[in-house]
């Protein structure tokens, strides 16, 4: 199961090239690859052949040793948070369920969070192991930037650990059956992860640690061949990953409404089991579609938005986005105590008020012309 | 000076909350990136789809022919003189008796060869020739070529088939306007 999960992975990643490609040519109104194989299917192919056939060069200045560990390290840990997303309810085989997961840990979510954070360490040692001001930079920054993110994370998260009470991402799931996603209940701890889950990837418009303009390819400078290879595709993994996590903790996985329905007819039409697992095998798609819908949300967001200075990225983590996590919390615990279920939604009708309030304020007429 | 209507005032003045916040701009541009997503591409697939380039076009070089098959060229050289790039060359001879259905003039080239590589395509051989022989078809363009014994054409190359004669069809462009005819007249 384990193998098959990451064989899904690494295949969701690889077409995730092909797919970052054909959205940012067709959102500048261009094309795309389209050479190799039909509509360029065949291009991931294309790319990891000339990948590995590229010169492999380690710099003489550079710790050859934890210089072959960066990329690594990254894609190991990127692969390994792929193994406790719930892909599907189960499979039943007469009275042997199987559940579509790679492993149940009562903790599931915790362990991501581990293994996340693990996953700057590979960018670290990347980036410092170049011998190379720029490496060194880039590497510095993505290390800052995803211990500042995974607070305002971690804070956006314990809303939903303490709506639901366990820490199994299964679990979390399973609470969110039909059409109870977390979203309805926690739109702002929604859109502080989403942010934040930028921001751990190191997408655009948080992709400072690569950032062409200022530091030449960031930690990955020094990189060829392969090793760049692998770099780049740890960041196609955990965009997979936490897509699948948003999906998971706020859209309700593999839930969709109408499902018990779906169920009960195949089941009744087909046997228990059969019926039971195609069941599994149609929330299992739900779960790809939106899975799909926020790599491409990824995406999207990276060919339309600017890159944040570094500052206004800091401003951005620890003024605004961490106060609002906590205030988040701390609103959803008034609900949870006094039993209001959409508590969180005061926050962003409160919001929506003073926003309206000064935009009412603001000075209207003539916009005054800036001197040059 | 103004380029387009689409230029916008920028200011300095103090953000409101709501532009403070990045939301509704965010979501904003991710509409207008939409928008663009399923609009039609503006990709012309090269090697398959080829656009018309337009009636004054300069492309591969032909050595015209007159309405009975004869070759109009007389090798008078104005052409290799008026070339910028020094890319023409040819070789004269006397036309013998019984050929008078190759060769429209007295004189002709025996030998006339364009180095392609210094070739720049400016169509001042086409404006120099007073008999009208060497055009710039608008319709062809040379092919590619990655061999050096490939770069210089000769007449093989050059001179118009008759199974496949060029005629510049636009009804707006019938000549060069600096042709020898024309600015005759003009003058």
């Amino acid at each position: 199961m384990i193998l098959v999960i990451f064989g899904v992975t690494l295949l969701i990643a690889m077409y995730s090239t092909y797919a970052e490609r054909k959205v940012a040519a067709f959102m500048q109104d261009r094309l795309g690859p389209n050479r190799a194989g039909p509509f360029g299917l065949l291009q991931p192919l294309a790319d990891a052949g000339k990948m590995f056939f590229k010169e492999d060069f380690i710099p003489s200045q550079a710790n050859k040793w934890l210089f072959i560990l960066g990329p690594c390290l990254a894609i190991l840990t990127a692969l390994m948070s792929s193994a406790v997303i719930p892909f599907g309810e189960g499979f039943k085989f007469d009275d042997l369920t199987i559940p579509f997961q790679g492993v149940e840990l009562n903790i599931g979510i915790l362990y991501v969070f581990g293994v996340v954070s693990l996953g700057v360490y590979g960018l670290m040692v990347g980036g410092w192991a170049s011998n190379n001001k720029f490496s060194l930079l880039g590497a510095i920054r993505a290390a800052s930037q995803n211990i500042s993110y995974e607070i305002a994370l971690g804070l956006a998260m314990i809303a939903i650990l303490m709506m639901t009470g366990s820490l199994s991402i299964r679990a979390i799931v399973e609470q969110q059956h039909g059409f109870a996603w977390n979203l309805f209940n926690q739109p702002l701890g929604f859109i502080i992860f989403l942010t934040c889950a930028f921001a751990e990837c190191n997408r655009t418009p948080f992709d400072l640690p690569e950032c062409e303009t200022e530091l030449v390819g960031g930690y990955h400078t020094e990189y060829s061949s392969m090793k760049l290879g692998f770099y780049l595709f740890a960041e196609y993994i955990n965009m997979f990953v936490s897509s699948a996590l948003i999906s998971s903790l706020y859209f309700g996985g593999y839930n969709y409404p109408g499902m018990d329905w779906v169920r009960e007819t195949l089941t009744s039409s087909l046997g228990a089991s059969t019926g039971y697992n195609l069941a599994t095998l149609v929330g299992t798609l739900v779960l790809f579609g939106k899975i799909f819908f926020f790599i491409f949300f990824f995406m999207w967001v990276r060919w339309t938005l600017p890159r944040f200075r570094y500052d206004q990225l800091m401003n951005l983590g620890w003024k605004n986005l961490f106060p609002l996590a906590i205030l988040n919390v701390i609103v959803t615990g008034a609900g949870l105590l006094y039993n209001i279920r959409y508590a969180s939604w005061i926050i962003v009708a409160v919001a929506v008020v003073v926003v309206l309030a000064s935009s009412a304020r603001a000075p209207k007429g003539a916009i005054q012309p800036q001197r040059s | 000076m103004q380029l387009t209507n689409r230029s916008k005032q920028v200011s300095n003045k103090e953000m409101t909350l709501a532009e403070k916040m990045y939301l509704p701009a965010i979501a904003h541009g991710l509409a207008i990136t939409l928008k663009h997503f399923f609009q039609k591409k503006a990709t012309i697939q090269y090697p398959e789809v080829k656009k018309y380039l337009g009636p004054i076009f300069r492309g591969h070089h032909v050595l015209k022919r007159d309405e009975q098959g004869r070759e109009r060229c007389t090798a008078c050289g104005l052409c290799a003189v008026a070339c910028p790039a020094e890319a023409i060359s040819m070789v004269a001879a006397e036309r013998k008796k019984g050929e008078e259905g190759l060769y429209r003039e007295e004189k002709y080239a025996a030998t006339y060869e364009i180095n392609m590589l210094r070739c720049i395509f400016c169509g001042l051989c086409e404006e120099a020739c007073p008999k009208q022989a060497i055009y710039l078809r608008h319709d062809r363009f040379l092919p590619v070529f990655t061999e050096r014994d490939e770069v210089i054409y000769g007449k093989d190359k050059l001179v118009e088939r008759l199974d496949d004669r060029y005629v510049r069809t636009d009804s707006e462009v019938k000549a060069t306007p600096t042709e020898p005819s024309l600015s005759r007249s003009a003058n």
